[in-house]
């Protein structure tokens, strides 16, 4: 698998840091390398979060990148600050239901996923994050099911064990969006 | 043992404890507070000592005395708490004993910025303590060698009875790396301790002192040159650095730490480009690599330094090359990190950036 | 016709609060800026920032400031106020500045009754690095550095700044005050006012004591906060003068 160099963004709270984490744990697992920094600091109080993930089976060199392969953007000023940034043929994924107008971008593959909206429909607001997991995952198949459920786990750890079905569900709610569209990238 | 996804400073926290850490004396800042606080969990769980000091003044101190008590003992901070400690780690240096002590590294000067730099080479290389003396100094590149460095840390520090410095950047601290903490560590003589103050009855018939004074000229300076002895022998048997794509370099890059993984990733852009590019990373800074430029090849059109500051490291390059070659200078500061990209423009416009 | 129901102290500028919503910080800067409006002193004000959440205060009074290294406010202060003995000068600090790394300047600062005023902002916790124990932690209290709550035996007591001020020679006046409803906040107000006023008449050093709030490192939503800071700070540090030399 070649390099990729994966940005995630959104507001503080939607999930953008987690979303990456799970990337980066899902590469290790996998036993290839994975990288995630985040922003941090002050700039993360109250607004906006973004966090850079690279996965890789060499050797991860520079942690800094100009252009994502990938960008998910959870939110309209997400999407505004990184969209110059995507690497020629690259993913972008967004956020309709934050980002109303269809947005789209000569040389790359564009996907907006209406995630609040499909896990408030699965009833739980906190699952959206998942929702576009599973989209991603479905465009770029990086990781298995079973990767990505054995992580899920563990980050929900004992306490929220019983919330396992329902970012499942959301996972595969994400996929099915993306399978429906018809959309292919990788 | 299987990768881990572990954040750097929670990395430098375990590491040290897989090297045998008794003790941790700190005081919080920011971009190093996991450090202490995943200590402040594991060390007090398993009966060792953590403990947070009312300053950074206080903390290097702490170290002082626990070090002299013949302990394995630590402390971690960011450049002003680093600051602070400067006078705690001459006086360390002086008594000649073995500590660790964390520096990850944030803008400056003054209270500057939280944000990754590595403004603090100086602080590190030359130091703000007064007197004669040298810290050995590793930057490591990427957790994984952070992680082995720190492991390794305490045997080096205890067989030089001189404290170790693992320099990094607030970047190593506070991102992410599939990383391995079971490599194999290198197999080093540590001697006994019985120098250590902790009691007669550990050694009868003798009195055991930790000790910066000596008032008398030339006992003073007797001592000086004893340490300096040492830092010879140092600089003999530690100096580490790694040659990067050293076959038929047109130009060479000096980087070290994140940005020398930055220039990694510029080397192989420009080779896509067809312009052979090598790299001299240091990976201790005191004893600095001077031995690396005797490999640079005779005609290479220039030797490129690069680092998150506005140019400290640089001294050292200027005297290692000692006006052989042409030496430009690409520094971003304040926290600001450039993408592979902009190290790429830097070789191509060398001319542009030569200082000697 | 209309009229102005809230109007923003002059002694604020029109910057916007870094702070999280429901912090008591806040508040207090309000009172602060309100008490050097009201006594006339706001342009011969020099206010010294620490390092803590309040670190940005120097863009927040609307007067001149400086900002100093983590701890030594009250050494700024000295200088400051040395040279330029009829400028009013104070201190706004948190207890991880002023009780643990910069407790030294501050004692000799009121040892040698140095006419200075000090604003220490006691939230029981390290805000600005994300939730360390400060000197002021309860005991019991879970911090990111003592994850299974304060010690006696581990970290000694909560270190009672106003108690051990109040032994101290050149204290001109410490009252300890809180913010956690209208009522403490008025009185707290009283207390910035009084502390400035004596300052003005040159009676030595002054140091004012909040018991504030931390919603977010201590994990709580902004009412819970003071209701925490009532119930679980205030039995610790109880409110009131600690010494008072004009009523002597
Ligand atoms: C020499 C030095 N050490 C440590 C720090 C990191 N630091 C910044 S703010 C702070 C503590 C702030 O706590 P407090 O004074 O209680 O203020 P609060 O944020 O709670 O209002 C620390 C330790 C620093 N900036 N300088
Ligand atoms: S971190 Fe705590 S003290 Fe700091 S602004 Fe937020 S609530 Fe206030
Ligand atoms: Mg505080």
């Amino acid at each position: 698998m070649e390099a990729k160099n994966i940005k995630v963004a959104g507001f503080g709270g939607q999930g953008v840091m987690m979303f990456g984490q799970i990337l980066a744990y899902s590469a290790t697992k996998d036993e290839i390398n994975g990288l995630w920094f985040p922003s941090y600091g002050p700039e993360t109080r109250g607004g906006t979060a973004n966090c850079s993930v690279i996965v890789s089976d060499k050797q991860i060199n520079s942690p800094v990148f100009k252009n994502a392969d990938h960008l998910v953007a959870f939110n309209a000023p997400s999407l505004e600050k990184f969209k110059d940034h995507v690497a020629k043929n690259g993913l972008i994924l967004y956020n309709s239901s934050l980002i109303e107008d269809e947005f789209s971008q000569d040389g790359s593959t564009v996907v907006g996923v209406p995630i609040n909206d499909i896990a408030t429909e699965l009833g739980n607001d906190k699952v959206a994050n998942m929702v576009m997991m599973g989209a991603y995952l479905e465009l770029t198949h990086l990781f298995s099911d079973e990767t990505i459920e054995a992580i899920i786990k563990k980050f929900l750890g004992e306490r929220k064990a019983h919330l396992l079905d329902v970012n499942k569900k959301a996972i595969q709610s994400g996929k099915d969006f993306v399978k429906k569209l018809g959309v292919k990238y990788a | 043992m299987a990768k881990v996804l572990m954040k750097g400073n929670e990395a430098i926290a375990l590491a040290a404890i897989k090297g045998g850490v008794d003790a941790f004396y700190g005081y919080p800042i920011t971009p190093q507070n996991e450090v202490p606080e995943y200590l402040s969990k594991h060390l007090l769980a398993n009966g060792k000592v953590f403990l947070q000091a009312e300053s950074e003044v206080s903390a290097i101190n702490m170290v002082y005395g626990a070090a002299g008590a013949g302990k394995r003992v630590m402390t971690s901070s960011s450049s002003p708490g680093i600051a602070l400690k400067q006078e705690g780690i001459s006086y360390i240096t002086a008594a000649e004993l073995p500590c660790l002590i964390v520096s990850v590294m944030r803008g400056g000067p003054g209270l500057g910025s939280i944000q990754p730099s590595q403004g603090d080479y100086y602080q590190a290389t030359r130091g703000g303590g007064n007197g004669d003396y040298h810290l050995i100094v590793f930057a490591p590149e990427s957790i994984q060698e952070t992680i082995d460095t720190i492991k390794e840390s305490f045997d080096i520090a205890d067989y030089y009875r001189n404290p170790v410095m693992v320099l990094v950047d607030g970047l190593i601290g506070q991102m992410m790396e599939s990383v391995d903490f079971d490599r194999p560590k290198k197999e080093r003589f540590v001697p006994e301790k019985d120098w250590a103050t902790n009691g007669t009855k550990n050694h009868p018939g003798r009195r055991n002192i930790a000790n910066s004074l000596y008032l008398d000229p030339a006992e003073l300076e007797q001592h000086n040159i004893k340490l300096h002895q040492k830092y010879e022998v140092i600089k003999k048997n530690e100096t580490k650095f790694e040659l990067i794509d050293f076959d038929n370099p047109e130009y060479v890059i000096v980087a070290y730490g994140t940005m020398a993984r930055i220039c990694r990733s510029a080397i192989e852009m420009l080779k896509n480009e067809g312009i052979e590019v090598g790299m001299i990373r240091p990976i201790t800074l005191f004893p600095y690599p001077e031995k690396a430029f005797e490999q640079i090849p005779e005609n290479v059109k220039g030797i490129l330094t690069c680092e998150l500051s506005m140019g400290q490291m640089l001294d050292d390059v200027l005297i290692a090359n000692n006006g052989k070659h042409k030496v430009g200078f690409f520094g971003r500061a304040g926290g600001m990190l450039p993408d592979p990209e902009e190290i790429v423009g830097a070789i191509k416009n060398f001319n542009e950036r030569v200082v000697k | 016709m209309w009229e102005v129901k809230y109007e923003k102290s002059q002694g604020l500028t029109d910057s916007k609060l870094s702070y999280c919503p429901g912090c008591a910080h806040g508040i207090i800067h309000k009172l602060v800026a309100e008490s050097l409006v009201e006594l006339g002193i706001l342009d011969r004000s020099i206010a010294i920032a620490s390092v803590g959440c309040s670190v940005f205060s120097y863009q927040f009074f609307n007067c001149d400031a400086q900002q100093a290294p983590h701890g030594r406010a009250c050494a700024l202060a000295t200088g400051v106020k040395r040279v330029l003995p009829d400028n009013i000068v104070f201190t706004y600090q948190g207890d991880g500045d002023l009780a643990s790394i910069g407790i030294a300047e501050t004692i000799h600062a009121a040892n040698r009754g140095e006419n200075i005023t000090v604003i220490f902002i006691n939230n029981a916790i390290y805000g600005m690095t994300g939730g360390q124990m400060a000197p002021t932690s309860l005991i019991g209290q879970k911090t990111t550095t003592s994850q299974d709550g304060r010690t006696q035996k581990n970290h000694g007591n909560p270190i009672k700044i106003s108690e051990m001020f109040a032994t101290i020679e050149g204290v001109a006046y410490l009252e300890r005050v809180a913010a956690y409803d209208p009522k403490h906040v008025l009185n707290a107000k009283k207390a910035i006012k009084k502390a400035f006023q004596y300052q003005m008449e040159n009676r030595g050093f002054t140091m004012v004591e909040v018991v504030s709030t931390c919603p977010v490192n201590w994990g709580m939503k902004p009412v819970d906060a003071m209701k925490w800071s009532k119930e679980a700070m205030e039995p610790v540090y109880p409110l009131g003068v600690f010494k008072d030399k004009g009523r002597e």
